[in-house]
């Protein structure tokens, strides 16, 4: 009872807000009742903008061989190099890379990865699914059947067929990520068109003679986003746990451009031998980034469901 | 119904061509074997006979076509690294990825269900909280990772567990199996609660929501209004009907975990078919690949068929639906 008056308490001025302010104000303000997911949301776009900035911020290019000094390797965190000027706050690895640095541009690379292939994936499959759902028939049959197909089967799996068939590279991966990720959206969406399309507004537009093309991207698409923009958040944290497990897996980014993934398995060899750091840190990073863009996705999730509106 | 199974069979045949198609033409227009498996400084005329022996000298549709003629013998072509039957080579895997699934099988629901009922039962208490901000870091965690950190606590720092490799086998039936020996169990653990942990993360979340939904249904709140120790309950009256979705989901997951395996087997070194598959992508010995990507899709073809079948035979519903598309 108490908690039903708190939780009352604190949405009035919420509910106040959402007949006067705009409807991406209410939003925000719905959003920030979490303060988890604020101090998340904050995380994930602090972690953004370093893989942004990554060649301004660190110590040292880990992909310039010249910065690099063999007679460096396996410091351990907190040591300084030869002469006392740097100071190695998360270590080095075996080629005297500091471990800082090198993660900071693993970031870079595993979410510009997860983030592409997120994009790319949900144009992909929210064109087709909207489509699916327009058209109906046997279009949609066709469609949904694949979908159905595709999304029996795990997702590592169908990563790791496409890139035993594709082989390595960065483009490979990505590529890899659109096609397992395009299934979810296409579903998600579909599923909302075939209600929305169903509405008097949609109706309104086939009267007015508009083209199929205005009436699906103009008019079906946005009122079905909501659903597919938690879908996407969410898909983005598993994009880059999938990418990081492929390059673990040693058939994902190539060994010159690591990821946080690559970064761990580099040291996996070491590991045993107690040193630690170099595996430790880059997945600390993984972690914070998946669980940061997770809880994101939570607050999103409960912000835009219908069934959780009070 | 009939009509129904054969569809789906036809379906099903289809898609195994399509994978066949697929992967023999990806995989075998990747690298050249012949670089990594034959020394540098060998001659002309040893270089082409090994060509000859792998039959690598043959245009491409036609190794195709020879490879599935053999495939509908059940012969998936022979190792080239091994040179033993691919096929047989995988299967002799098996039993080690299976025994490390049914062990993590049996981690997920002995830790899941219990944990999840507690959280289900007290959802606003500390344990409760506690573990379902465990298991959203199950969720979350890195599996990879996961697991090496296991190594370092367990195997590096405390030096209690060994860190990979599948110990003392018994011999059952000539397959040799692990969980018979002290020591093979003990290389069982890590990679087995590695495995588990997203499976029981997930069984912690079904038995909490199955939980909280039961209590409020009117069996038991007759049960208590029978005057029922809450023991039994909890023990009998909501345990037997929030296992029917735990059940479930876990029969679906067990071909999830034996495609996760190949994470897990690359951690610890455990000698099963995941492990092979990567160490065959590695080395290009495209006929293990091949046979590993053909038979795990084939089973994963099964598993769904079988799921679908049961579906139509225990819902009515689904039934009608199928009948009338």
């Amino acid at each position: 009872m108490t908690d039903a008056l708190k939780v009352a308490a604190t949405r009035a001025p919420l509910q106040r807000l959402s007949w006067r302010a705009g409807p991406s104000a209410r939003f925000a303000a719905e959003f920030a009742a979490s303060p988890v997911a604020v101090a998340a949301l904050a995380l994930a776009l602090t972690l953004a903008l370093l893989a942004i900035f990554a060649n301004f911020i660190t110590p040292q290019n880990p992909y310039d061989l010249a910065q690099l000094d063999i007679m460096e390797g396996m410091h351990p965190p907190g040591a300084s190099n030869f002469d006392g000027s740097k100071t190695y706050h998360l270590g080095t690895d075996q080629q005297g890379r500091d471990m800082l640095s090198a993660i900071v541009f693993g970031l870079r690379m595993s979410l510009g990865v997860g983030a592409l292939s997120t994009v790319i994936a949900l144009t992909l499959g929210m064109s087709v699914g909207v489509l699916a759902a327009y058209f109906g028939g046997k279009v949609d049959a066709a469609i949904m059947r694949v979908v159905d197909l595709q999304l029996s089967f795990p997702a590592i799996l169908v990563a790791l067929i496409l890139l035993a068939v594709l082989g390595k590279g960065v483009d490979k991966v990505i590529i890899a990520l659109i096609i397992v990720q395009w299934a979810y959206y296409a579903r998600t969406v579909r599923g909302t068109a075939l209600v929305e399309r169903r509405k008097e507004y949609i109706e309104a537009a086939a009267c007015l003679a508009l083209s199929h093309r205005r009436i699906v991207f103009r008019h079906l698409l946005p009122n079905c986003l909501p659903p597919l923009i938690v879908v996407a958040t969410v898909q983005v944290a598993n994009a880059i746990a999938l990418e990081a497990t492929l390059s673990f897996l040693g058939v994902g980014v190539p060994i010159t451009e690591p990821s946080l993934g690559l970064l761990i398995a580099n040291g996996y060899d070491y590991m045993l031998s107690g040193k630690y750091w170099i595996s430790f840190f880059p997945g600390v990073a993984l972690l914070v980034t998946i669980v940061a863009i997770n809880l994101v996705g939570d607050q999103l999730r409960d912000i835009l469901n219908p069934r959780l509106k009070r | 119904m009939l009509v129904y199974l054969l569809r789906r069979l036809g379906q099903s045949l289809f898609v195994v061509a399509a994978m066949a198609v697929l992967v023999f033409v990806g995989v075998y227009a990747i690298g050249n074997p012949i670089d990594i498996m034959i020394s540098p400084d060998a001659g002309q005329a040893e270089m082409e006979a090994a060509i000859a022996r792998l039959g690598l000298d043959k245009p491409m549709w036609e190794q195709f076509f020879i490879f599935i003629q053999n495939a509908l013998q059940g012969d998936l072509g022979r190792s080239f690294v091994y040179s033993t039957d691919a096929l047989g080579l995988i299967l002799s895997k098996l039993p080690a990825t299976l025994e490390l699934a049914f062990l993590a099988l049996l981690f997920a629901v002995f830790l899941g269900v219990p944990l999840g009922m507690i959280a289900g039962l007290k959802p606003n208490s500390i344990a409760g909280k506690t573990i379902m901000a465990g298991s959203i870091m199950g969720f979350s965690l890195p599996n990879f990772w996961q697991g090496m950190m296991l190594i370092l606590l367990f195997a590096v720092i405390f030096k209690v567990l060994p860190s990979g490799g599948r110990g003392d086998t018994v011999q059952v039936f000539g397959v040799g199996l692990s969980f018979l020996t002290l020591d093979g169990l003990s290389h069982m653990l890590l990679p087995a609660v590695n495995l588990a942990l997203f499976k029981t993360s997930l069984v912690i979340r079904l038995a909490r929501a199955g939980t909280r939904e039961a209590s409020l249904q009117d069996y038991v709140k007759f049960a208590r209004a029978k005057g029922l120790a809450p023991r039994r309950i909890v023990l009998v009256h909501i345990l037997k009907n929030i296992l029917i979705p735990v059940v479930t989901v876990l029969g679906l997951e067990l071909g999830n975990m034996i495609a996760f395996a190949v994470v897990t087997e690359t951690v610890f070194a455990w000698p099963g078919m995941g492990k092979l598959l990567i160490d065959s992508i590695q080395l290009l010995d495209r006929p293990v690949v091949v046979a590993y990507l053909m038979l795990t899709v084939i089973m994963f073809i099964i598993i769904n068929l079988a799921v679908d079948m049961l579906y139509c035979v225990l819902d009515p519903r689904v039934r009608l639906s199928e009948a009338r598309a």
